[in-house]
């Protein structure tokens, strides 16, 4: 599999990640590499093997479904770049 | 220097504290003025003397009513990943910049109740993405270590280089540092201290800044193993604030350091037989080997057939973690947003705030993850890379069941290499420096690096011992036999 630069254009825009133009063809230069030494995991006969989804095999803990923190919004605003008014502020989204 | 007190071990420490022979506030004042006079090392990136000085007077007062766990008073450095309420807790990441956390981390809440001091955060690299600590948005950190004659600047190794030249350094007692592929045991190998990588789930992950949530473990980083026991006592334990950390009883993990190992089996993995391995690392291996065997333990080969595709493995699943946990910087919720132009929407704003705010071997994992994760790619990347995950745990899981106890391997390449050397290297080359330590954490087994010997350039080398899932104590336990052995009780000159 080889990235060319319109993948690279994508994968930087899936990523929400800005990458100009001129620094593209590198960046699929570097793709190219590092997926280049992924590609050995094809070598392995992975017939009948399940993909692990847990390195230890245990069962998820349960709780209740109660509430057991919150009434701190003013203290998780502090950490915002830009808060009014106890909300998170962002640049227009609908138009 | 022998006889300062920033350069006794936890064990020396808390003797000395309990006989009253020395207090917290003094041994926290000779770590201070140690980190003072250490700025080229540029380990501590935020210090927090007053904290320090307070946790000191209160374990002072803990000692002197006769209240005095194992950690009482000792100081310690605590990795940047780890979230420190109100104090700067930034991954090293330019994105977090001024990001204090309003809570606390569990292994650190843990490690204040058991009395410890924290004296800063330590440097580290980018997301703890890295090998070489040279991806910190605080600039390098530099090991203590220097070849015979030369300045060169080495690398103390990555991600958790801060802790590992701290605790080399003698600027703390202690350090927390997480491993995700290595990250613990080769900085602790290149510094020639002891450093262990626990269970997957044995230690909370709650409050440290995720890279990879399936291979994330925190661990203690010490200059002995017994250290690292005492050390490891205090961070570990179930957390209902962590879904995966595992509701098991705690063995005393001190209380298991007997140094008999008779009867024990120990493998040797062929696979780790690298093509271009230094005859230096060879002749430490066979050294490791020899000294186990003397000590009663039975060392047989074994073999783990899927080692190879352990890294390439690794840089699939690794990244696809990354890109997800990594989606939450996205400039609305924590500290950095970039300045918009005029009509900028909020698709703008992520990708400026992304594009300035990571750095570019962040940018690079979060890249190959996205891609990886992509509609067509999936299966293809990422569900082979967890079906050759499975494959690479059964391979330990059937040595084990074949009677082995415990496996020796190196724990790194090489030893430390020159900050910069790998500047034009592709991004692959860095990445081997992982090859020993990153198969421990697929299979989410504990591992431990532990220092034996030097190079003929006087760098510290380390070997690694990986044990069966939950049996730290008994993975430390032929630790302490190994370190017995190998008396490895070198301490780099100090030239900072």
């Amino acid at each position: 599999m080889s990235i060319d630069i319109e993948t690279a254009r994508r994968v930087a825009k899936l990523a929400r990640i800005r990458v100009e133009e001129a620094d593209l063809p590198a960046l699929a230069g570097e793709f190219n590499t590092i997926l280049g030494f992924i590609e050995q995991l094809n070598e392995v006969d992975v017939d009948g093997v399940e993909p692990m989804t847990s390195v230890t095999p245990m069962q998820l803990k349960r709780r209740k479904d109660q509430v057991t923190a919150g009434g701190i919004a003013e203290e998780i605003l502090k950490n915002a770049p830009d808060a009014r008014e106890g909300f998170f502020a962002v640049p227009k989204v609908v138009e | 220097m022998a006889d300062a007190l920033n350069a006794l071990t936890i064990a020396e420490a808390r003797g000395r504290l309990r006989a009253g022979d020395v207090t917290a506030t003094e041994l926290t004042e000779a770590c201070l003025s140690a980190i003072e006079d250490a700025g080229a090392l540029n380990a501590f990136v935020h210090h927090t003397p007053e904290i320090a000085r307070e946790q000191a007077r209160a374990a002072d007062a803990r000692l002197a009513q006769g209240d005095a766990p194992d950690l009482c008073g000792i100081p310690l450095g605590i990795k940047d990943l780890f979230c420190t309420k109100g104090v700067p807790s930034q991954a090293a990441s330019r994105i977090l910049d001024g990001f204090r956390p309003g809570y606390e981390a569990t292994v650190t809440r843990q490690l204040f109740e058991a009395g410890a001091v924290m004296l800063g955060k330590l440097n580290m690299d980018e997301f703890a993405m890295g090998s070489s600590n040279e991806t910190s948005c605080y600039g390098n950190a530099v090991n203590p270590w220097r070849r015979e004659g030369d300045a060169t600047a080495l690398t103390p190794g990555g991600s958790s280089g801060g802790s590992a030249s701290a605790v080399a350094a003698d600027l703390c007692l202690g350090a927390t540092g997480t491993d995700t592929g290595g990250s613990i045991r080769q900085p602790a190998g290149f510094v020639g201290i002891t450093g262990l990588k626990p269970t997957y789930g044995r230690v909370s992950r709650w409050g440290i800044i995720a890279f990879a949530s399936s291979l994330d473990q925190a661990g203690p980083m010490g200059k002995s193993v017994r250290d690292c026991a005492i050390l490891l006592q205090a961070m570990a334990g179930h957390d209902p604030m962590d879904s995966t950390s595992a509701d098991l009883a705690l063995p005393d993990f001190e209380a298991a350091l007997s140094g008999d190992i008779r009867g024990k089996t120990i493998g040797i993995p062929k696979e780790y037989r690298m093509d271009g391995m230094p005859e230096e690392i060879e002749t430490l291996w066979a050294d490791g080997r020899a000294m186990l065997e003397d000590a009663g333990a039975k060392v047989v080969d074994i073999s783990l057939p899927h080692t190879k595709y352990a890294l390439p493995a690794y840089y699939v699943i690794a990244p696809a973690e990354a890109s997800s946990n990594l989606a939450r910087y996205d400039g609305v919720r924590y500290r950095h947003r970039a300045k918009l132009a005029q009509g900028d929407g909020v698709t703008e704003m992520y990708e400026k705030t992304r594009a300035e705010g990571f750095g570019p071997e962040v940018k690079r994992r979060v890249m190959i993850g996205t891609y990886v994760l992509s509609a067509g790619f999936y299966d293809a990347y990422y569900n082979r890379a967890r079906r050759v995950r499975a494959l690479i745990k059964r391979d330990f899981d059937v040595v084990f069941d074949q009677g082995v106890d415990a496996i020796l391997t190196p724990a790194t390449p090489s030893s430390a290499f020159g900050l910069g050397d790998m500047e034009d290297a592709d991004p692959v080359a860095m990445y081997l420096n992982d090859v020993f330590t990153v198969t421990v954490n697929l299979a989410g087994l504990p591992g431990i690096a532990v220092p034996t010997g030097l190079d003929a350039n006087g760098l510290p080398l380390a070997l690694q011992l990986i044990g069966r899932p939950w049996e730290e104590a008994d993975l430390l336990n032929t630790a302490f036999a190994l370190e017995g052995a190998a008396g490895f009780v070198f301490k780099p000159t100090k030239w900072w």
